[in-house]
């Protein structure tokens, strides 16, 4: 036995959905975490509720990066339909745990790997006191003992684990206790360590906590003062919705009477949902849906009112891998060009890129902000990865910060005013005033049409009025720019510069480590919103190569740069594309960047490696 | 000298305060008829007009909301998807009094799911659907309510099933299902009042003659098509100014009603007799109409105890919008705890 890898390998449990692994996984990565051990996990599931093969990744690194890595050291091998395959993944020297029934021959027999059989069927069937449906899934517990053994987890941060995750079940909790004391018990009596992995408590996870994107999102959306909520139920999506009804239920109940400070409702389809988001903002409260690409595609009618009838709304888009139903629960960042001008017409909005679950939280605040101050339909683009999965972070913080509202007139202020016209620009901004329902003052009442209208908005198809009130629209929009979050950069004065945006952040993170190791030094610039800040081009002017990184087949970022930059600056744009619908990894990065430098330094000789026609999938 | 006084209602409002932006449809349009029957309903019933929510979706009928109350806010959507907004509006601001104009095409065909399942939620709003049985601003398409036979102004004659709305939204659930005729203000007037009244979907099946469109050969079956030859023919571009439609008839009777085309409907008014609380006995209504070749008028269901969606939602009394952000926020003790829960 060896103890040569700590703290930094991948775990791999490949199961069958609905067999109650996910329990099984979480306990592990709380009990890492709890260690002090920086971990990422990453849950790629099928579309599927039972009986499909589903692999959960529980990365460990000292140095906390949360991207996905392709390589597997330690294989827990529990489904029979998978059993060669992920086998075949491991890497030489690493470790497989695995039922002992699967057999050992063809792909799945290596000699450069340590093997671990464990009979969890029988153990299952003869040391657990529970009723057989139960026992199906305790057994998956078993292995997280068998792991706790072999690598050297810390029982009470395991136990610790175990009671955090069922934490309203403190009878669950002891069954699966004694679960795992059987893997541990198992794996002292039977098993020899022949792998090099192990870990060992560090105080690399003080002062965060583990949160999924979709609950960050929920709770920005509660603490921006959201009332109302449609939605239809669509993965990756899902999740925000109903911990936002969660958290309402727990937090927007009053006591004595039940009555509610909410609304949520479950609509007919994406259709219906944005339509009741456009009327309960219409009406003045802050309302939200979200949804992912098919229901984006149903939210194009609507979200074209709301931008030409001057409504705000709050629209998270949770991307899935398209087109069409697509892969749906797998990650993608394929809508970014598609929401931005989502519907017919002239249109855009602002959308809000987050790349960390703690921006997440801080975008869906300024989200409504931001629709209020604009009066128009604002996107925020997450994904599946950053939705779904749990991800290391600081606490989100308390907010006290007041709301804007916007240029709303009330009743009182109506009076103030002289003149008033519902799509006047009487600041020059673009941006005119606007009344609600129910205001208690004759001026307040004006028409909300889709179909053409004038300052007072009243109809009218005249083609001066038209075109001054859509370059009004223009100019209101260009100042999203600035409202929108500067791009974050990084910069020691490199010639060469990688540029992302939303998840494929934490990927980068750890490519730019990998290239200063090959002697590649760069900048970074990650964008935050669209349309783009000018600091996005200022940037890309003090570099000479700008490698634009990101998880769609057309690279959709960098034709936006492109369309918007300067051909002397678009010029310099290079496009690294990721789009197999697992998360991006850290070499999907740092390979092409490599590959284009080198090429550059050697230009003849490299040209067919230009990473702009070399798409990574 | 004698000063004529106007007649004002419990608010100290007369009726010219419940109007609207002149009519920009066709002269003698049921549309406008209707119109005229909303301003009347709204002014009898003193409702506040700057808590009218006035909200329509696409089409001929969709217009119309323009057409009264002006001191009121309107939302002209998009095609079906007014049932949709109404709820945003009334879950904001729950007192709103929400007043939807609909019409066949918006609300049978493109519309139809958002129809269904607002009926289904039971939103608390007044939802008139002018019937026509065509698509007036596209020229003259067949609408789902069209009966199976009739022939609109170009193309073939309809070859489907009419869908008939009252009677679907009764199979729904409906808590409020009326059907009256555009050229009855007697009847009219007092189902908008009674729809207004309802906390719930208020939903008003309006046969509306269109003037320009409405060809419709032998669309009850059991009369004989009548038609001057000699009649102008109304093309699209020349809309013949014509006399609205009006009706005056006695609950338990019938009255042959003759459109601008010069075919006939029969309207049948609802007698004592029925008990609109009976769903089922509404059902044998329509249906029985449906068989006889006519259109059964008046208050075919209502069910008073049905909870509406805000109710059922269990919200606050006080309207969403208006809530401070401090209210809607966790106190700092909750959200630490929460955070702790995640460590």
């Amino acid at each position: 036995m060896t103890g040569d890898v700590l703290n930094d390998f991948c775990i791999q449990a490949a199961t069958v959905n609905g067999s109650g692994s996910q329990s099984s996984n979480l306990v592990i990565t709380k009990a890492l975490h709890h260690m002090g051990i920086p971990v990422a996990a990453k849950n790629v599931f099928p579309s599927n509720i039972e009986g499909q093969p589903t692999w959960y990744d529980i990365r460990v690194t000292p140095q906390g990066y949360q991207a996905r890595k392709r390589t597997v050291d330690i294989l827990i091998a529990m489904n029979p339909a998978t059993w060669e395959r992920d086998v075949a993944n491991v890497r030489p020297g690493g470790a497989v745990i695995h039922e002992a029934a699967l057999p050992r021959f063809g792909a799945a027999d290596r000699d450069d790997v340590s093997w671990y059989p464990v009979p969890f069927a029988r153990l299952a069937r003869e040391k657990l006191e529970a009723k057989p449906d139960l026992r199906k899934y305790l057994q998956n517990m078993i292995y997280v003992g068998v792991l706790a053994e072999l690598i050297g987890l810390d029982p009470a941060a395991v136990e610790q684990g175990v009671r955090d995750q069922f934490r309203t079940k403190p009878k669950a909790a002891d069954l699966n206790l004694a679960a795992v004391q059987i893997g541990v018990d198992y794996t002292r009596e039977n098993l020899v360590k022949t792998d090099p992995f192990r870990v060992a408590p560090m105080d690399g996870t003080r002062g965060t906590v583990l949160l999924d994107g979709n609950r960050a999102a929920a709770l920005g959306s509660l603490m921006a003062g959201c009332t109302v909520l449609a939605w239809y139920p669509i993965t990756p999506s899902s999740s925000l919705c109903e911990a936002f009804i969660d958290y309402a239920e727990r937090y927007r109940v009053d006591a004595a009477t039940g009555e509610r400070r909410f609304a949520a409702i479950q609509a007919e389809d994406e259709l219906a949902a944005i339509g009741i988001v456009l009327g309960a903002e219409w009406a003045g409260a802050r309302a939200m849906t979200a949804t992912s690409g098919p229901g984006i595609s149903l939210m194009a009618e609507l979200t074209g009112l709301g931008y030409y009838a001057e409504i705000p709304a709050v629209i998270f888009d949770i991307q899935r891998v398209g087109p069409s139903t697509g892969l749906p629960t797998r990650t993608m960042q394929g809508d970014l060009s598609f929401v931005h001008t989502l519907s017919h017409g002239d249109t855009r909005h602002p959308v809000l890129l987050p790349g960390t679950v703690l921006e997440v939280y801080e975008d869906a605040q300024r989200s409504f902000d931001v629709a209020d101050r604009l009066q128009t339909p604002v996107f925020v683009l997450s994904d599946l990865d950053l939705g779904m999965n749990l991800w290391m972070t600081a606490p989100l913080p308390y907010t006290e910060r007041a709301v804007d509202r916007g240029k709303v007139l009330d009743a009182e202020a109506l009076e103030q005013v002289t003149e008033w016209a519902r799509y006047r620009d009487v600041d020059g901004d673009g941006i005119p005033y606007r009344t609600l329902p129910g205001t208690a003052n004759p001026r307040a009442a004006y028409f909300t049409r889709g179909s053409g209208h004038d300052e007072q908005a009243l109809y009218t198809e005249d083609p001066d009025v038209y075109a001054a009130n859509v370059d009004r629209l223009r100019r209101k929009i260009e100042g999203a720019r600035t409202l929108l979050p500067a791009p974050l950069v990084e910069e020691a004065g490199n010639r060469v510069a990688i540029c992302a945006y939303g998840s494929t952040h934490h990927a980068v993170v750890e490519a730019r480590h990998q290239l200063a190791d090959h002697g590649v030094e760069t900048d970074y610039l990650r964008i935050r919103g669209l349309p783009l800040h000018p600091a996005v081009a200022e940037f890309i002017a003090r570099h000479d190569r700008v490698y634009v990184a990101e998880q769609n087949r057309d690279g959709q970022m960098e034709a936006l740069l492109r369309q918007e930059l300067p051909g002397e600056l678009a010029d310099r744009l290079r496009s690294i594309r990721h789009f197999n619908g697992v998360p991006i990894d850290a070499e999907a990065i740092s390979d092409p960047v490599l590959a284009g430098e080198q090429a550059q330094r050697e230009p003849a000789e490299h040209q067919a490696v230009d990473a702009h026609r070399v798409p990574v999938a | 000298m004698a000063v004529a006084i106007e007649k004002l209602n419990r608010l100290g409002l007369n009726r010219d305060d419940y109007k609207g932006a002149h009519t920009t449809l066709c002269a003698g349009c049921g549309h406008n008829s209707i119109t005229n029957h909303i301003v009347k309903a709204l002014y009898d019933s003193a409702i506040e007009p700057h808590l009218i929510a006035k909200m329509s979706g696409i089409g001929c009928s969709s217009k119309a909301a323009a057409y009264f109350v002006e001191h009121a806010h309107g939302f002209n959507g998009a095609h079906g998807r007014m049932p949709s907004l109404a709820t945003g509006a009334k879950l904001a601001n729950r007192d709103l009094v929400v007043f939807g104009v609909s019409g066949d095409g918006d609300t049978a065909s493109i519309g139809l799911g958002q129809y269904c399942h607002m009926i289904r939620r039971n939103l608390d709003m007044t939802y008139i659907i002018e019937n026509n049985g065509v698509y007036g601003l596209t020229k003259g398409q067949s609408s789902a309510t069209a009966d199976l036979g009739s022939r609109p102004k170009r193309g073939p004659a309809n070859r489907y099933e009419q869908i008939d709305i009252s009677a679907l939204a009764i199979e729904l659930g409906a808590s409020f299902v009326a059907r009256s005729f555009s050229g009855d203000g007697k009847q009219l007037v007092p189902l908008i009042q009674a729809a207004l009244a309802h906390r719930g979907t208020g939903v008003l099946d309006v046969i509306s003659p269109c003037v320009t469109f409405n060809d419709h050969e032998g669309s009850t079956k059991s009369y004989a098509y009548v038609k001057d030859h000699d009649a102008p023919v109304n093309t699209p571009d020349y809309i013949a100014p014509l006399e609205e439609i009006t009706v005056d008839y006695e609950p338990g009777t019938g009255q042959d009603v003759e459109l601008h085309d010069g075919s006939h409907i029969l309207l049948r008014k609802i007698g004592p007799d029925h008990d609109a609380r009976d769903r089922m006995a509404a059902m044998r209504l329509l249906f029985e109409a449906r068989q006889s070749g006519e259109i059964v008028t008046g208050l075919l269901y209502v069910n008073p105890e049905a909870d509406d969606l805000c109710t059922r939602e269990a919200l606050t009394s006080r309207p969403l919008a208006q809530l401070p952000v401090e209210e809607l926020r966790p106190s700092r003790e909750q959200w630490d705890a929460l955070m702790a829960g995640l460590a």
